[in-house]
């Protein structure tokens, strides 16, 4: 087995930087070392990474050092149903009942985290975004009246940071910020983009900026050719796993290479999207082609991407060949204790999850479909399918699946004994109210390709979740253990 | 208040976690439909605040109650990781506890905390979490930046907070900003 070279011992090497490598073990991740970046565009006095150029612009300064505390304008400030209310609170109360938002066009209000529930305390928050976006004229406001059929309501889309990319708030050079820690997700569009609590939210609401510690950055240096058996969530894994949970804390995260050049914008956005689980400021990948063609028909405004200067000062920086990389998953309770997939074959699960910001995007059911319909074979336990918004839903229907006999991504899983894909929304991967859809109730085990696996997440606090790619998800489905997805691909 | 320094000295019982503890922990997701902007639910985030540990920490807050006995949490690294939601100062800050003794926050976590002015989220240079139980009585001193465990009587440095202080002092970013006159007062 390709990769089967790799000593296990590996994986308890500390990411800091280390004098010597070991003479046995081939490194997977090369020591971080520091060293001149590849190229970047302009000649510039004062060389700057990517996020510092984006705050440098935001703070209308010409240059920045990491560790200073700037103003920063926004660009699109985001809110949802469960830090919206409270968010909009402290607006009212700290502006005046009848003060009026920095701008209306700036502000992008999505209810997604809990909708399809009977819980009246949840229902009225989504109300209380309605009033206040009417209040407002909030133009872009995601809402959703008929609960009992998402369909019903064109506006509605679902899990907000998908959203935000598929509607075309995510533009590379800008500053977004959301009431949500997965904010960082559009750094996948060469953007600043992180969560804030509820009453930075508000004074933003109310000025249209806030004060901002620069951060430094970790650069991540992926090459290589991608192993057909892995997808952008095991390479995050990876780098989480090596980094820790805290390794990246007050730092921005940028992912370049060539392996990253190849990347489609979703795969991006995994990458991006997990950079708060290693403590992360922001996640950013530098725009390119790939980018500008996403965006094409979605976003009319104009826009500026930047990069990191040759000569930029980082943090550290990681270099990874992807191409030695084995799918792992995240075992409970923290999404940095990575193992192989393949080491915890012994782990009965009575349960998969596909779903959420991370791993409820059209091109993650389109890998467990691709993986079910090799396979031709039935599930083991049960498979719970969350799409993450409308489109995604509407992709897994109609999109017929590329080499399979113009099968789409739902009759596949129907074929394979999976749960209906359900109505799009956060879901189960943060538990949420008592009701809501594939909630884990029960001390159960999970392999899910959502975010977060701390006791809890998913609902019950002795649940045990895994943190898996789809294509390990959807293997795991089919054996009733963790697997391996080169068993199936 | 105007001229007075208050006292930056806690005391009180202290309830000890360990490395990680993140939001979900703090304040389960199933209770963000309370708003903390409202009085009546602020309450009720209190009462349910660390509701998501493990059992083996032992009982933060009695059943019925909506404050615990503890005023101080001693705790690992990366105390308040995960989500972003306010919500997690707010429960802890609202069930009583005014002050957070950690070897390290995650980013979203200190911010909130400052900018809620709900608890003083301060760093200790030792990891104290594995020599301190849950009711030992504590002293947490921000003027001499140490913290004192009178149950062993050791007294551990604590890293300054420096400008974060004030800000949690006044009561949060908004309430700083219009006590130094950076914004106007509430008409």
């Amino acid at each position: 087995m390709e990769g089967a070279m790799l000593h296990s011992s590996y994986f308890s090497v500390n990411a800091r930087p280390m004098s010597r490598r070991s003479s046995t073990i081939s490194a997977v991740m090369a020591p971080p070392q520091q060293q001149r970046p590849p190229a970047s565009t302009g000649a510039v006095k004062h060389a700057m990474t990517l996020t510092e150029k984006i705050l440098a612009r935001a703070s209308e300064k010409t240059k920045l050092v990491p560790g200073e505390n700037v103003w920063v304008n926004a660009d699109v400030l985001m809110t949802h149903d469960v830090c919206g209310p409270g968010t909009i609170g402290i607006f009212k109360k700290e502006f005046g009942a009848n003060a009026k938002v920095w701008d209306r066009e700036k502000i992008v209000i999505i209810p997604d985290h809990y909708i399809f529930t009977a819980d009246e305390r949840a229902n009225r928050n989504v109300d209380i975004l309605r009033d206040f976006s009417k209040e407002q004229s909030i133009k872009y406001f995601y809402d959703i009246t008929d609960r009992g059929d998402f369909r019903a309501n064109p506006d509605y889309k679902g899990v907000c940071h998908v959203a935000l990319a598929q509607e075309g708030h995510c533009r590379p050079g800008e500053v977004l910020f959301g009431t949500d820690s997965h904010t960082c997700t559009a750094g996948a569009f060469g953007q600043f983009a992180t969560g804030i609590g509820n009453t930075d939210a508000g004074f933003i609401m109310g000025t249209g900026k806030i004060l901002l510690k620069v951060p430094g950055t970790l650069r991540f240096v992926l090459d290589g050719e991608m192993p057909s058996y892995l997808l952008a969530k095991d390479l995050i894994l990876q780098i989480i796993g090596e980094i820790t949970v805290s390794g990246a804390t007050y730092k921005s995260m940028e992912f370049v290479g060539t392996a990253v050049e190849r990347m489609t914008m979703e795969d991006r956005m995994t990458l991006c999207n997990m950079a708060i689980e290693a403590g992360g400021k922001n996640g950013v990948v530098p725009a390119d082609e790939v980018t500008y063609s996403y965006l094409k028909g979605k976003t009319d405004k104009e826009f500026e991407s930047v990069y990191s200067d040759a000569g930029a000062t980082f943090i550290q920086e990681y270099r990874i060949d992807v191409s030695k990389l084995e799918p792992v998953v995240a075992k409970p309770h923290s999404p940095d204790k990575r193992a192989l997939a393949r080491d915890c074959k012994d782990v009965k699960i009575d349960r998969v999850y596909i779903g959420s910001c991370t791993g409820g995007k059209t091109e993650d059911f389109v890998a467990a479909a691709k993986l079910l319909n090799k396979a031709g074979q039935k599930v083991k336990v049960p498979t719970f399918l969350v799409p993450a918004t409308q489109k995604v839903w509407v992709d897994l229907y109609a999109m017929p699946l590329p080499e399979a006999d113009g099968k789409t991504c739902a009759q596949i899983f129907e074929e394979a004994g999976c749960d209906t894909p359900a109505s799009p929304s956060c879901a189960a991967c943060l538990g949420g109210p008592k009701d809501t859809y594939a909630r884990m109730n029960e001390p159960k085990v999970c392999v899910s390709t959502t975010n977060r696996n701390f006791p809890g997440r998913m609902g019950h606090k002795e649940a045990q979740i895994y943190l898996a790619s789809p294509y390990t998800a959807a293997a795991s489905a089919l054996t009733g253990f963790v697997s391996d997805c080169r068993d199936f691909l | 208040m105007a001229g007075d320094t208050p006292s930056r000295q806690i005391s009180g019982k202290c309830f000890v976690v360990r490395d990680n503890i993140d939001t979900d922990q703090i304040i389960p997701a199933e209770y963000l439909t309370l708003v903390p902007s409202k009085p009546d639910e602020y309450e009720k985030l209190g009462s349910y605040a660390m509701a998501g540990l493990p059992p083996h920490y032992g009982q933060f807050m009695e059943p019925g109650k909506s404050k615990t006995k503890y005023s101080i949490i001693i705790a690992g690294s990366n105390f308040g990781c995960g989500s972003s939601r306010e919500h997690a100062p707010v429960a802890l800050g609202a069930s009583g506890i005014q002050v957070v003794v950690a070897e390290s926050y995650a980013r979203i976590f200190f911010r909130n905390s400052v900018a809620t002015g709900e608890m003083y989220p301060v760093e200790c240079e030792a990891r104290i979490c594995d020599e301190f139980h849950n009711g030992d009585d504590v002293t947490v001193d921000m003027e001499r930046d140490v913290v004192v465990n009178h149950s062993t009587g050791k007294e551990y440095a604590l890293k300054p907070l420096g400008d974060a202080a004030p800000v949690i002092e006044a009561g949060g970013i908004f309430a700083y900003a219009r006590q130094t006159g950076m914004i106007p007062s509430a008409a």
